[in-house]
């Protein structure tokens, strides 16, 4: 019934731009702003009390102060990223180290990864989508220092996933052997939230 | 996944549009009904999707402006102009239309009276929505738990829900407070600026244990209001936070 469902005088006026034909999900759209979403108020954590740890099932822990992190090999990665609340913003440009070169000389025992983050927030994803290239912990956005309102000092980026992956104000990785719903998943959104399957509530 | 119940997916439905009211000049409010829809949480929102007639789908999401109640609820939008989804609904779509819409979604912007307070509500334009199926909740079951609405519009005629407002004020624990930011009527007497921390301290008085915040609107309005209330000393698990757009009230 919904399937062949027509809204009566439904045109659409952002229809998909030809040159990014291919590039945005269903459901979504583009747009030039950098919308913000978070659940409550922005945490404000300055460099020197920052630090990044790997933890839970992994050995050894590790962990890096904010002047360690930053001294580590960075990528600047050029991708598109898609929210749940339906935007898609294309060419996003970021500057960050990728999971890889953190995960380095480490043993997981685990499958999956909770982000755990300043406010308290956390999201879960499979370890095997945050290695191989796919992932970054990034401070810097368009050339300039991430903005606390992005999640800065520093951000998980998985722009494959669900922007809310991409957990803000992020402050280390715990490794799990069960997958652990996070903050949203618990509250009814998608375990895995792949854009390109429209995995955004439980069940889709 | 492996372990972990897979509850009923959150399927589309198809409701009818009950009932369509201009609330102010850009503001309509949407009376939707459907067998399938079972309730919601005061905060929670609903995704809406169009069609047109090639296939070509949009969707976006709205609050649910009404009290919880099974086979109906409320919608409020503001026209965007050049926007693709609200003069839709604000212009195109009529009483009798159907609309494709699922939900309820999102669980943490929400409040019913069971969670207490004192409350503390503020809102910017048409951010009021969510907020306003609380003040419904709170109303329909005789909650007497000291609250306030901060509320932001440009005029006196942008004010959403100005006349129902003003009744639920009558209720003597219930303060509301509006600032109009961009004109005033010559008799205002009321605030005429931006919500800043000078307000907000007059309004909000002294923090006491158990209070809560909600605050909705456009990021701009989200973000300071937010901080200041961390400033005042609310811990950041009492304020929740909901943004519609990037720009506005
Ligand atoms: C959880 C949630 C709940 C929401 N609840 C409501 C609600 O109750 N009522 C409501 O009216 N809206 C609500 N919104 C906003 C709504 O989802 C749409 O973003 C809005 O209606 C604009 O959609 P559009 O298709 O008309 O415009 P688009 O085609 O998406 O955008 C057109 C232009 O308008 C700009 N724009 C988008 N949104 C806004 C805005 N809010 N103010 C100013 N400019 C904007 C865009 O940047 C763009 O340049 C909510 C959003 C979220 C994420």
């Amino acid at each position: 019934m919904a399937g062949s469902f027509i809204s009566r005088g439904f045109r659409g006026r952002r229809r998909e731009d030809p040159a990014v034909a291919g590039r945005v999900p269903p459901g979504q759209y583009v747009t030039p702003d950098f919308p913000v979403l978070s659940a409550g108020p922005t945490p404000h954590t300055s460099p020197r009390e920052w630090d990044f740890t790997l933890n839970g099932a992994v050995d050894p822990v590790r962990r890096w102060t904010w002047e360690e992190f930053r001294a580590l090999p960075r990528d600047t990665v050029t991708v598109d990223i898609h929210c749940v609340t339906k935007w898609s913003k294309l060419d996003t440009v970021w500057e960050g180290v990728s999971l890889d070169t953190l995960f380095a000389g480490i043993e997981p025992r685990g499958a999956f990864v909770t982000a755990f983050c300043d406010g308290g927030y956390t999201t879960n994803l499979p370890l095997r989508d945050v290695l191989d290239g796919q992932a970054w912990i990034a401070f810097a956005y368009g050339e300039e220092p991430l903005a606390a309102e992005h999640g800065g000092p520093a951000r998980l980026l998985v722009p494959h996933l669900y922007f809310w992956k991409s957990a803000k104000w992020v402050r280390g990785l715990t490794v799990t052997e069960r997958d652990r719903p996070g903050f949203w998943e618990s509250l009814g959104y998608h375990d895995y939230g792949d854009p390109w399957r429209e995995q955004r509530y439980q069940g889709d | 996944m492996a372990g972990t119940a897979v509850p009923g997916r959150l399927a589309w439905q198809l409701a009818s549009v009950a009932a369509k009211r201009q609330e102010t000049p850009r503001v309509i409010s949407l009376r939707l009904e459907s067998d399938a829809w079972a309730g919601h949480l005061p905060g929670q929102h609903v995704d809406v999707r169009l069609t047109a007639e090639d296939g070509y789908q949009a969707q976006r999401s709205y609050s649910i402006s009404s009290a919880p109640e099974p086979g109906v609820l409320e919608l409020t939008v503001e026209d965007i102009p050049d926007g693709e989804v609200s003069p839709y609904l604000t212009e195109v779509l009529q009483p009798a239309d159907r609309l494709e819409l699922r939900g309820p979604i999102g669980g943490y912007f929400t409040w019913t009276a069971a969670d207490g307070g004192p409350l503390l509500l503020v809102a910017g334009g048409s951010g009021v929505a969510p907020l306003m199926s609380m003040l419904r909740e709170r109303a329909a079951a005789g909650s007497d738990v000291p609250t306030t609405l901060l509320y932001s519009s440009r005029s006196w005629d942008e004010i959403i829900y100005r006349e129902e407002l003003e009744r639920l004020a009558a209720d003597p624990t219930l303060r509301i407070v509006h600032t109009l930011t961009r004109s005033h009527p010559a008799d205002w007497a009321g605030y005429t600026r931006r919500i800043d921390a000078a307000m907000l301290a007059e309004v909000a008085g002294a923090l006491l244990p158990g209070s809560l915040a909600y605050v909705c609107g456009p990021t701009r309005l989200v973000e300071q209001v937010a901080t200041d209330l961390v400033t005042r000393g609310y811990p950041p698990a009492a304020i929740k936070t909901e943004r519609f757009g990037p720009t506005g009230g």
